[in-house]
Protein backbone atom coordinates (compact mmCIF):
# COMPACT_ATOMS: atom_id res chain seq x y z
CA UNK A 1 0.00 0.00 0.00
CA UNK A 2 1.18 3.43 -1.13
CA UNK A 3 1.56 6.28 1.30
CA UNK A 4 -0.74 8.17 -0.99
CA UNK A 5 -3.83 5.61 -0.24
CA UNK A 6 -3.09 5.74 3.28
CA UNK A 7 -3.74 9.51 3.32
CA UNK A 8 -6.49 9.62 0.67
CA UNK A 9 -8.52 7.37 3.05
CA UNK A 10 -7.39 9.61 6.40
CA UNK A 11 -8.58 12.40 4.08
CA UNK A 12 -12.48 10.72 3.51
CA UNK A 13 -12.84 10.36 7.15
CA UNK A 14 -11.81 14.06 7.43
CA UNK A 15 -14.42 14.85 4.30
CA UNK A 16 -17.18 12.25 5.92
CA UNK A 17 -16.90 14.25 9.41
CA UNK A 18 -17.06 17.53 8.16
CA UNK A 19 -20.16 16.99 6.04
CA UNK A 20 -21.65 14.93 9.17
CA UNK A 21 -20.56 18.40 11.13
CA UNK A 22 -22.21 20.90 8.19
CA UNK A 23 -25.64 18.69 8.68
CA UNK A 24 -25.54 18.95 12.53
CA UNK A 25 -25.48 22.82 12.32
CA UNK A 26 -27.73 23.43 9.82
CA UNK A 27 -30.66 21.03 9.89
CA UNK A 28 -33.68 21.81 12.31
CA UNK A 29 -35.18 18.34 11.86
CA UNK A 30 -33.97 16.42 15.23
CA UNK A 31 -34.14 12.96 13.47
CA UNK A 32 -31.34 14.30 10.45
CA UNK A 33 -29.25 15.72 13.39
CA UNK A 34 -28.78 12.37 14.96
CA UNK A 35 -28.45 10.91 11.42
CA UNK A 36 -26.02 13.42 11.02
CA UNK A 37 -24.18 12.11 14.61
CA UNK A 38 -24.22 8.86 13.05
CA UNK A 39 -21.98 9.93 9.88
CA UNK A 40 -19.05 11.53 11.73
CA UNK A 41 -18.77 8.61 14.43
CA UNK A 42 -18.65 6.54 11.58
CA UNK A 43 -16.14 8.89 10.26
CA UNK A 44 -14.12 8.64 13.38
CA UNK A 45 -13.72 5.03 12.86
CA UNK A 46 -12.65 4.72 9.44
CA UNK A 47 -9.80 7.13 10.61
CA UNK A 48 -9.12 4.72 13.68
CA UNK A 49 -9.26 2.25 10.73
CA UNK A 50 -6.97 3.67 8.81
CA UNK A 51 -4.70 3.89 11.76
CA UNK A 52 -4.70 0.88 12.48
CA UNK A 53 -4.44 -0.64 9.28
CA UNK A 54 -1.23 1.71 8.93
CA UNK A 55 0.73 0.20 11.99
CA UNK A 56 -0.54 -3.30 11.37
CA UNK A 57 -1.94 -3.16 14.94
CA UNK A 58 -5.35 -4.80 16.15
CA UNK A 59 -5.90 -1.53 18.17
CA UNK A 60 -7.66 0.50 15.65
CA UNK A 61 -10.13 -2.06 14.92
CA UNK A 62 -10.93 -2.81 18.68
CA UNK A 63 -11.42 0.93 19.16
CA UNK A 64 -13.78 0.80 16.22
CA UNK A 65 -15.65 -2.29 17.76
CA UNK A 66 -16.21 0.29 20.60
CA UNK A 67 -17.14 3.04 18.56
CA UNK A 68 -19.99 1.07 17.19
CA UNK A 69 -21.20 -0.27 20.55
CA UNK A 70 -21.29 3.13 21.21
CA UNK A 71 -23.13 4.83 18.25
CA UNK A 72 -25.85 1.84 19.08
CA UNK A 73 -26.38 2.43 22.20
CA UNK A 74 -26.39 6.13 21.60
CA UNK A 75 -29.15 5.62 18.61
CA UNK A 76 -31.50 3.76 21.03
CA UNK A 77 -31.62 6.22 23.60
CA UNK A 78 -31.32 9.25 21.07
CA UNK A 79 -34.65 7.34 19.22
CA UNK A 80 -36.43 7.08 22.70
CA UNK A 81 -35.99 10.71 23.24
CA UNK A 82 -36.99 11.63 19.84
CA UNK A 83 -40.41 9.36 20.15
CA UNK A 84 -40.75 11.67 23.41
CA UNK A 85 -40.41 15.10 22.23
CA UNK A 86 -42.73 14.34 19.47
CA UNK A 87 -45.38 12.79 21.74
CA UNK A 88 -45.00 16.09 23.69
CA UNK A 89 -44.69 18.75 21.19
CA UNK A 90 -46.12 17.26 18.16
CA UNK A 91 -43.56 18.29 15.73
CA UNK A 92 -39.60 17.39 15.03
CA UNK A 93 -38.24 20.93 15.09
CA UNK A 94 -35.47 20.76 17.70
CA UNK A 95 -35.92 24.56 18.65
CA UNK A 96 -39.26 24.33 19.68
CA UNK A 97 -37.78 22.18 22.36
CA UNK A 98 -35.82 25.14 23.90
CA UNK A 99 -37.53 25.33 27.45
CA UNK A 100 -36.48 23.15 30.07
CA UNK A 101 -39.64 22.05 31.46
CA UNK A 102 -41.53 19.20 30.49
CA UNK B 1 -6.92 -2.20 -4.76
CA UNK B 2 -6.19 1.33 -5.22
CA UNK B 3 -8.84 2.19 -7.80
CA UNK B 4 -11.30 0.15 -5.91
CA UNK B 5 -10.67 2.61 -2.41
CA UNK B 6 -10.88 5.65 -4.84
CA UNK B 7 -14.39 4.61 -6.48
CA UNK B 8 -15.68 3.51 -2.90
CA UNK B 9 -14.41 7.02 -1.12
CA UNK B 10 -16.51 8.96 -4.11
CA UNK B 11 -19.10 6.55 -3.72
CA UNK B 12 -19.08 7.49 0.17
CA UNK B 13 -18.62 11.15 -0.33
CA UNK B 14 -21.22 11.43 -2.80
CA UNK B 15 -23.92 9.25 -0.89
CA UNK B 16 -23.07 11.47 2.10
CA UNK B 17 -23.66 15.01 0.33
CA UNK B 18 -27.37 13.42 -0.38
CA UNK B 19 -28.02 12.07 2.42
CA UNK B 20 -27.58 15.81 4.33
CA UNK B 21 -29.11 17.46 1.25
CA UNK B 22 -32.62 15.30 0.89
CA UNK B 23 -35.99 17.03 2.77
CA UNK B 24 -37.55 13.18 3.06
CA UNK B 25 -36.11 11.25 5.87
CA UNK B 26 -36.62 7.78 4.30
CA UNK B 27 -34.85 9.13 0.92
CA UNK B 28 -32.12 10.00 2.80
CA UNK B 29 -31.16 6.99 4.68
CA UNK B 30 -31.41 5.18 1.90
CA UNK B 31 -28.34 7.51 0.45
CA UNK B 32 -27.02 6.57 4.08
CA UNK B 33 -27.26 3.09 3.52
CA UNK B 34 -25.50 3.59 0.77
CA UNK B 35 -22.65 5.70 2.23
CA UNK B 36 -22.26 2.94 4.73
CA UNK B 37 -21.81 0.24 2.20
CA UNK B 38 -18.91 2.26 0.72
CA UNK B 39 -17.60 2.57 3.47
CA UNK B 40 -17.78 -1.26 4.33
CA UNK B 41 -15.57 -1.32 1.05
CA UNK B 42 -13.32 1.25 2.11
CA UNK B 43 -12.57 -1.07 5.50
CA UNK B 44 -12.11 -3.51 2.81
CA UNK B 45 -9.41 -2.32 1.18
CA UNK B 46 -7.27 -1.20 4.02
CA UNK B 47 -7.26 -4.61 5.05
CA UNK B 48 -9.65 -5.41 7.82
CA UNK B 49 -12.57 -7.33 6.27
CA UNK B 50 -13.88 -8.27 9.68
CA UNK B 51 -15.11 -4.47 10.13
CA UNK B 52 -16.35 -4.36 7.14
CA UNK B 53 -18.80 -7.42 8.07
CA UNK B 54 -19.90 -5.61 11.06
CA UNK B 55 -20.19 -1.75 9.77
CA UNK B 56 -22.78 -3.63 7.49
CA UNK B 57 -24.71 -5.46 9.91
CA UNK B 58 -24.55 -3.20 12.61
CA UNK B 59 -23.99 0.25 11.09
CA UNK B 60 -26.45 -0.45 7.92
CA UNK B 61 -28.48 -3.20 9.19
CA UNK B 62 -29.64 -2.25 13.01
CA UNK B 63 -29.04 1.13 13.27
CA UNK B 64 -30.71 2.54 9.69
CA UNK B 65 -33.43 -0.55 10.61
CA UNK B 66 -34.01 1.36 13.83
CA UNK B 67 -34.49 4.90 12.88
CA UNK B 68 -36.59 3.87 10.02
CA UNK B 69 -39.05 2.06 12.29
CA UNK B 70 -39.29 4.80 14.75
CA UNK B 71 -39.92 7.06 11.64
CA UNK B 72 -42.45 5.18 10.77
CA UNK B 73 -43.77 5.24 14.56
CA UNK B 74 -44.14 9.01 13.88
CA UNK B 75 -46.41 8.66 10.75
CA UNK B 76 -45.02 11.94 8.93
CA UNK B 77 -46.55 12.95 5.90
CA UNK B 78 -45.93 15.42 2.82
CA UNK B 79 -46.60 18.39 5.01
CA UNK B 80 -43.25 17.52 6.84
CA UNK B 81 -41.40 17.17 3.83
CA UNK B 82 -42.36 20.73 2.63
CA UNK B 83 -41.98 22.12 6.45
CA UNK B 84 -38.43 20.72 5.99
CA UNK B 85 -37.92 22.06 2.58
CA UNK B 86 -38.66 25.71 4.55
CA UNK B 87 -36.27 25.44 7.14
CA UNK B 88 -33.34 24.79 4.44
CA UNK B 89 -32.60 27.92 2.57
CA UNK B 90 -29.24 28.63 1.52
CA UNK B 91 -29.47 31.54 4.38
CA UNK B 92 -29.14 28.97 7.07
CA UNK B 93 -26.49 26.28 5.45
CA UNK B 94 -23.96 28.31 3.91
CA UNK B 95 -22.40 30.25 6.60
CA UNK B 96 -21.64 26.32 8.72
CA UNK B 97 -20.71 25.33 5.37
CA UNK B 98 -18.03 27.76 4.52
CA UNK B 99 -16.44 27.76 8.18
CA UNK B 100 -16.48 23.52 7.99
CA UNK B 101 -14.87 23.64 4.36
CA UNK B 102 -12.26 25.81 6.10
CA UNK B 103 -11.73 23.69 8.47
CA UNK B 104 -11.49 20.22 6.20
CA UNK B 105 -8.69 22.23 4.23
CA UNK B 106 -6.36 23.12 7.41
CA UNK B 107 -7.43 19.21 7.68
CA UNK B 108 -6.32 18.24 4.55
CA UNK B 109 -3.24 20.64 4.11
CA UNK B 110 -2.12 19.05 7.30
CA UNK B 111 -2.55 15.26 6.10
CA UNK B 112 -1.17 15.66 2.59
CA UNK B 113 2.03 18.13 3.77
CA UNK B 114 5.01 16.95 2.06
CA UNK B 115 7.06 14.92 4.28
CA UNK B 116 8.68 11.39 3.24
CA UNK B 117 7.23 8.14 4.48
CA UNK B 118 8.20 4.38 3.51
CA UNK B 119 6.09 2.47 1.01
CA UNK B 120 5.11 -0.44 2.51
CA UNK B 121 2.87 -3.75 1.55
CA UNK B 122 -0.43 -3.92 2.37
CA UNK B 123 -0.85 -6.34 5.49
CA UNK B 124 -4.37 -7.12 6.64
CA UNK B 125 -5.36 -7.78 10.25
CA UNK B 126 -7.72 -10.54 10.45
CA UNK B 127 -10.02 -11.10 13.16
CA UNK B 128 -8.33 -13.22 15.15
CA UNK B 129 -5.34 -11.24 16.01
CA UNK B 130 -8.66 -8.52 17.08
CA UNK B 131 -10.24 -11.39 18.82
CA UNK B 132 -7.22 -12.14 20.93
CA UNK B 133 -6.24 -8.04 22.02
CA UNK B 134 -10.30 -8.00 22.68
CA UNK B 135 -10.22 -10.45 24.95
CA UNK B 136 -6.75 -10.13 26.42
CA UNK B 137 -5.47 -6.47 27.01
CA UNK B 138 -9.41 -4.55 26.25
CA UNK B 139 -11.06 -7.18 28.78
CA UNK B 140 -12.14 -3.85 31.22
CA UNK B 141 -13.37 -2.06 27.85
CA UNK B 142 -15.58 -5.23 26.64
CA UNK B 143 -16.99 -5.01 30.33
CA UNK B 144 -17.39 -1.50 30.05
CA UNK B 145 -19.16 -1.63 26.83
CA UNK B 146 -21.11 -4.49 28.31
CA UNK B 147 -22.75 -1.67 30.88
CA UNK B 148 -22.66 0.77 28.30
CA UNK B 149 -25.62 -1.36 25.74
CA UNK B 150 -27.19 -2.07 29.26
CA UNK B 151 -27.50 1.35 29.97
CA UNK B 152 -28.47 2.05 26.80
CA UNK B 153 -31.12 -0.41 26.98
CA UNK B 154 -32.73 0.65 30.43
CA UNK B 155 -32.63 4.35 29.31
CA UNK B 156 -34.45 3.64 26.34
CA UNK B 157 -36.74 1.39 27.56
CA UNK B 158 -37.38 4.43 30.73
CA UNK B 159 -37.65 7.17 27.97
CA UNK B 160 -39.41 5.66 25.47
CA UNK B 161 -42.47 4.56 27.76
CA UNK B 162 -45.57 6.11 27.71
CA UNK B 163 -48.12 7.50 29.94
CA UNK B 164 -50.87 4.61 30.42
CA UNK B 165 -53.76 6.28 28.91
CA UNK B 166 -57.27 6.71 31.30
CA UNK B 167 -59.65 5.11 29.38
CA UNK B 168 -62.80 7.08 30.74
CA UNK B 169 -63.70 10.38 30.03
CA UNK B 170 -64.31 11.13 33.56
CA UNK B 171 -60.73 9.93 34.87
CA UNK B 172 -59.12 12.21 32.15
CA UNK B 173 -56.59 14.73 34.05
CA UNK B 174 -58.02 18.15 32.96
CA UNK B 175 -55.24 19.28 29.95
CA UNK B 176 -52.08 19.33 32.33
CA UNK B 177 -49.65 18.08 29.86
CA UNK B 178 -50.50 20.00 26.78
CA UNK B 179 -50.90 23.13 29.20
CA UNK B 180 -47.07 23.01 29.98
CA UNK B 181 -46.37 23.14 26.67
Amino acid sequence: MTPAHMEAALLLAGVLFMLGLISVLIRRNIIFMLISVEIMLNAAGLAFIVAGSKWVQPDGQVMFIFILTMAAAEVSVGLALILQIYHQLKTLDSDAANLMKG
Amino acid sequence: MELTFYIAAAVATIATILTITRYNIIHALLYLVVSFLAVAVVFFTLGAPFMAALEIIIYAGAIVVLIIFVIMMLNLTHEDVDKEKAWLTPRVWVGPAILSLVLLAELAYIILAPDTQPTEALVAVDARVVGMSLYGPYMLGVQLCGILLMAGIVGAYHLGRQKKKVVHRFLQPKEGRSAAI
